[in-house]
């Protein structure tokens, strides 16, 4: 089969011919695309295009990472708090494979990324040859899109499609695969065009003004409504949107661990996180509201529990953007399809301005009986020894909220997640959908990138930051301003508290030795302490963020101390537990 | 809902890796593909797949969304038997000396609407098209007779109720939101969309 690209749709205008080489023309799309930061690592098959990238230093701002895998992470990273697309190079063979988490993560949570990885040259394909794999095929189905450029002339319309692909509708990454000899290729370069359509490409679906008028008299008719929203209104950059359309309609409202901060965790109506180790109410009472309205989430399983006792005695408006998620999980009453920036004022227009405060209070209510068995303990602690809650409670008093909390994946995470507080969106960020340990080290070198201005506190586990500590190497050479807040159990402790609570407190392999964390950084460069006393956590919190530059804080937190709430696997979200 | 054969019909760009990116959203689900023709399509430039499986609608609803999410798919569509005309053709070589003997052989060809494609000393080639039912069943009636070898195709099969794809693309291809755009028509059906 030939491939039958589409050629951009305007007509190039008459410029002076000039002959570039396919790298050349890689990074000159790259600038087009407003790229200024590319994270990457090189090798014998991308070879071509890190000769170019020597010319263009200026222009493009290069990291050096330690693994590829810290790579993709870092432009996720990037990705999430820039709200752009995110940029990692990678040579062929061991270097794309060691993409793959990272794609697989950004595929799961939507997360727009272009990843550019060299290939051997076109006539050993399939030979083979050194440093050769089948990237295109093993990246399938972990990518949104991806592409085999064995002609330099396909590169600037390649890459036009890739990042309009990568960020438009429901976003995701994409990779591009280019053989070495199209990198060295010389070519009459006609300039670049941005690509604004693709002939079988649709990326927000029609709204309907029929769904909006049934969704918007479900709600004015509901005596209990809820809404729950995810990582879309991030995505959509519908934050201001989505927050007339709550204080409209005057409903508690939840969010999934993607969409937090997308709503500031203090505001009025915001009830708490949902799922697994979310909060009491919004968990409870998703199976007493009468109208249940999700705004850009999935339905995880994670969310939901068990799906066949999930609101089934509520009607469900679904705003997505992906036509694939109507009604993949979640049976809805009103699909409502399409971008909720555009959806989401049609949807306020519409509703009547109301308040309930009996049914708001209900959620209180929850919230208080959680207080006294979780949250007092975990933020208050009597006994001596640290919580994690206490120490984010910290973090949260020091950094009035203003910081980007990225987190690993674990107990830790849940902690952060459910205590942090954030007065600004994209502030959160967190491998939800694939759940990758490792993904905070790196994920947060690329956050500061994409959002310099700002504070990044990296929370991370001991046996997660194990996994990709080597990126401490980039923070050394980079000058990377990042925080690594590691709370220390000595276990692998979600693992743990599951070993506990499901199988007889068998501890198969879940007690996991440390390296001196303060001696590795050090080795690094990087200043740092170890804490276990509470009476030093206000101290060493306030000076880590005060500190100029990179700053390891490590706090010995108790061993055995588990995360609750707690859905049980199997469960339905009113059957969550609080010890 | 039980199971049952259902025709999935997607319309795509040219593009290597395609077939790929179909036949996994499949094998993820550990699902079989019982056929699977791919074909130019009526509009130049564009492609289209004919796959048949055995499934619950609502897996295979479920099914033809992701397909159409893939980025060179441009529609997806599934039907049951009742809404498609189908066939399938069907190779069949025996040995040539059992047709010269066993006039029956002839008989039962021609019964069957089997042609001759090739004649050979050795062996003749026969070809037939139709339904799996009738394309198996002259298999079994052949077997006593020597059947050297069997292939079939995989099935092909026209909606018969689309209007054709020209104009649904034409549809489609307006960039510009409007009401006629029909697009995700099958979540469109409001019965079975609002059903709880």
């Amino acid at each position: 089969m030939q491939s039958t690209l589409n050629q951009p749709q305007k007509a190039v205008l008459p410029t002076k011919t000039n002959t570039i080489s396919g790298s050349q023309a890689v990074l000159e799309a790259l600038i087009a695309e407003g790229v200024k930061t590319i994270f990457g690592y090189p090798g014998g098959a991308i070879m071509p295009i890190y000769d170019a990238l020597y010319d263009y230093r200026e222009k493009l701002d290069h990291i050096l990472v330690r693994h590829e895998q810290g790579g993709i992470h870092a432009a996720q990273g990037f990705a999430r708090t820039s709200g752009e697309t995110g940029v990692v190079f990678a040579t062929s063979g061991p270097g794309a494979t060691n993409l793959v988490t990272g794609l697989a993560d950004a595929m799961i949570d939507s997360t727009p990324v272009v990843a550019i990885t060299g290939q051997v040259f076109a006539h050993l394909l399939g030979t083979d040859a050194f440093q050769e794999t089948d990237v295109i095929n093993i990246t399938t189905p972990v990518t949104k899109w991806n592409y085999q450029v064995t002609d330099a002339t396909e590169i600037p319309s390649v890459l036009a499609k890739a990042f309009y692909i990568a960020r438009s509708g429901r976003p995701g990454p994409v990779l591009i695969d280019i053989t070495k000899n199209a990198q060295l290729q010389q070519f009459e370069y006609e300039g670049y065009q941005a690509c604004t359509h693709i002939r079988s490409y649709r990326p927000k679906p029609v709204v309907r003004q029929d769904y909006i008028k049934q969704a918007a008299q479900l709600i004015n008719e509901a005596k209990q409504p809820f809404v729950i929203f995810g990582q879309g209104v991030i995505l959509g950059k519908a934050e201001m949107e989505f927050k007339r359309f709550i204080e409209k309609a005057g409903i508690p409202t939840a969010w999934t661990i993607l969409g937090m901060s997308a709503l500031p965790t203090d505001h009025p109506l915001a009830v708490g996180m949902l799922g697994m180790h979310g909060n009491y109410g919004p968990n409870v009472l998703t199976n007493e509201c009468d109208v249940l309205i999700a705004v850009g989430m999935r339905f995880d399983d994670r969310v939901t529990g068990r799906l066949d006792k999930y609101a089934k005695q509520a009607k469900v408006i679904h705003l997505d953007i992906d036509p694939a998620e109507i009604d993949k999980n979640v049976k809805t009453t009103v699909p409502v399809w399409g971008d909720c920036k555009e959806t989401l004022p049609l949807l306020t227009e519409l509703i009547e301005q109301k308040c309930y405060p009996q049914w708001l209070q209900r959620f209180r209510d929850y919230e208080n009986e959680e207080k006294i068995t979780c949250i007092e303990p975990e933020l208050n602690p009597t006994s001596d020894i640290l919580t994690m809650g206490e120490v984010i409670k910290t973090v949260n008093e020091l950094t009035n909220g203003d910081a980007i909390i990225v987190t690993d994946v674990g107990q830790h995470q849940m902690v952060a997640c459910r205590y942090a507080k954030f007065t600004q969106s994209k502030s959160n960020v967190t491998s939800g959908g694939l759940g990758t340990m490792g993904f905070a080290l790196p994920a947060a070198i690329g956050a500061k990138y994409g959002d310099p201005a700002r504070t990044v506190v990296a929370v991370i586990g001991d046996g997660g930051f194990q996994m990709t500590l080597q990126e401490l190497g980039t923070i050394m050479q980079s000058n990377v301003d990042v925080k690594i807040l590691i709370l220390n159990n000595q276990f692998l402790g979600m693992v743990r508290q599951w070993q506990q609570l499901f199988h007889e407190k068998r501890y198969s392999f879940v007690d996991i030795a440390s390296p001196d964390f303060v001696q590795v950084a050090k080795g690094y460069g990087i200043a740092g302490q170890s804490i276990n006393d509470r009476k030093d956590l206000k101290e060493a919190v306030s000076t880590m963020i005060s500190h100029k530059g990179a700053y390891l804080l490590e706090v010995m937190v108790g061993k055995e101390n588990n995360v609750f709430p707690m859905v049980p696997q199997g469960c339905s979200v009113a059957e969550i537990r609080l010890k | 809902m039980s199971k049952q054969e259902f025709t999935i019909t997607v319309y795509t760009e040219n593009q290597i890796g395609l077939l790929n990116r179909i036949a996994i959203i499949f094998s993820r689900r550990k699902i079989n593909v019982e056929s699977l023709n791919t074909s130019p399509s009526e509009v130049e430039g564009i492609h289209r797949f004919t796959i048949v499986i055995h499934e619950m609608e609502e897996v295979v609803k479920k099914l033809v969304r992701q397909i159409e999410k893939q980025v060179e798919v441009l529609k997806a569509y599934y039907n049951n038997n009742e809404e498609i005309v189908w066939q399938e053709l069907a190779l069949y070589k025996v040995s040539t000396d059992e047709i010269a003997e066993k006039v029956k052989v002839e008989r039962l060809l021609r019964e069957f609407g089997a042609r001759a494609v090739v004649i050979r000393k050795d062996y003749t080639v026969f070809e037939t098209t139709g339904h799996r039912e009738e394309t198996d069943r002259l298999i079994n009636v052949l077997e006593p007779y020597g059947l050297i070898e069997f292939v079939r195709s995989a099935r092909v099969a026209i909606i018969k109720a689309s209007r054709g794809f020209h104009e649904k693309l034409r549809e489609f291809e307006l960039q510009e939101p409007s009401e006629h755009v029909v697009e995700n028509e099958y979540l469109d059906k409001q019965d079975e969309v609002f059903s709880m």
